[in-house]
């Protein structure tokens, strides 16, 4: 009994972040079925913006009551006849970058985008530099004489015989 | 040495990153439209279903726009400060009711106070987006030439009020 209290307390904790999604009246319009295209056009878009409510989702994921109401605003707007790019820049005005689900590339976002290429490039540095490093070693290692082989293989192969 | 510096080095600068990550609150977007003109909309008025309010009307003077919706949780535990806050006369504050019933917010505002001069009925929420809103409570500080000032996302504390909301208000008033 006591665990299935706990278990609704954690339960209700974790939907804390989209209480403010979910509380509100759904008043989700009907989708215009009529118009699969113009529905494609606005899932396709929409796919490209962020739910501010649940930030890890886009507002095409979401269910959130701000993702309807951003798609309902997406599918007017073209309905309107305004561009794919028309439609961002509104989105970003009101919204900030922030509801680009893809961060713009410019200065401030540059580490973000070629972080991990610069990771790569590191690690393919640091791999070529301690093969050459080993190959180095490799060049400088004593030279054996005849007699110093066959002890080598004696001692490999387990019998050291000859100097015991 | 290096052995052991290394690492260490990269685990303090990792420990730092995540350290100012954890702190951040990614709740708080902050909004494009702070100092750009406030959106326009022409809205009815919450009591009065004929009259309309609109933003150019309030050109002239400091004012705060409070979002705000009676199924709002947080709204309702922010709403006794706004009536103080309207007590002292500070500054005007106007309401947009954000994707209510008009019955529903009526009743809150019957209820527990009214802090607004004006509240603007936004049934479908269309001028919430054009104001960026994404959560109310919100609270816009509109200045005299009709910019926004400043935007609390979620809800005000008396501290926010004390130490940010009256000296703005005060430091935009003056100016």
């Amino acid at each position: 009994m006591v665990h299935r209290k706990l278990i609704f307390a954690l339960f209700l904790f974790l939907s804390v972040p989209c209480a403010l999604a979910d509380t509100v009246e759904t008043t989700q319009k009907a989708v215009t079925q009529n118009n699969p295209e113009l529905e494609k056009r606005v899932m396709d878009l929409s796919s490209h913006l962020r739910c501010l409510v649940c930030q890890n989702q886009t507002i095409a994921d979401s269910n959130a009551e701000l993702a309807i109401d951003l798609r309902n605003q997406v599918r007017e707007k073209m309905q309107q006849g305004q561009s794919d790019q028309e439609i961002l820049d509104y989105m970003v005005k009101r919204y900030g970058e922030f509801v680009l689900f893809n961060p713009l590339v410019k200065s401030t976002t540059w580490l973000l985008w070629f972080g991990p290429l610069l990771l790569l490039i590191l690690g393919l540095g640091i791999l070529i530099f301690n093969l050459r490093k080993r190959r180095k070693l490799m060049q400088h290692a004593p030279v054996l004489s005849a007699e110093e082989h066959t002890r080598a293989a004696s001692l490999l192969s387990g019998n050291d015989e000859a100097h015991s | 040495m290096n052995r052991f510096l290394i690492p260490l080095g990269i685990f303090i600068v990792l420990v730092v990153f995540l350290w100012i990550g954890l702190s951040l609150n990614p709740r708080e977007i902050p909004s494009p439209l702070i100092n750009k003109t406030a959106p326009a909309f022409e809205l009815p008025q919450l009591h009065e279903p004929n009259k309309t309010i609109r933003p150019e009307d309030l050109h002239g003077k400091v004012w705060l726009l409070n979002i705000w919706a009676s199924w709002c949780v947080t709204c309702r535990e922010e709403h006794p400060l706004l009536v103080e806050l309207a007590k002292k006369n500070i500054v005007p504050i106007y309401g947009l009711n954000y994707k209510d019933q008009r019955e529903e917010g009526l009743a809150l505002l019957r209820e527990s106070g009214d802090p607004y001069i004006l509240s603007a009925y936004d049934h479908d929420g269309k001028v919430g987006i054009d104001w960026g809103v994404y959560g109310v409570p919100e609270t816009f500080v509109i200045d005299k030439s009709g910019l926004i000032r400043h935007k609390f996302i979620g809800a005000l504390t008396p501290e926010l009020i004390q130490n940010k909301l009256i000296p703005l208000v005060k430091e935009l008033n003056g100016a």
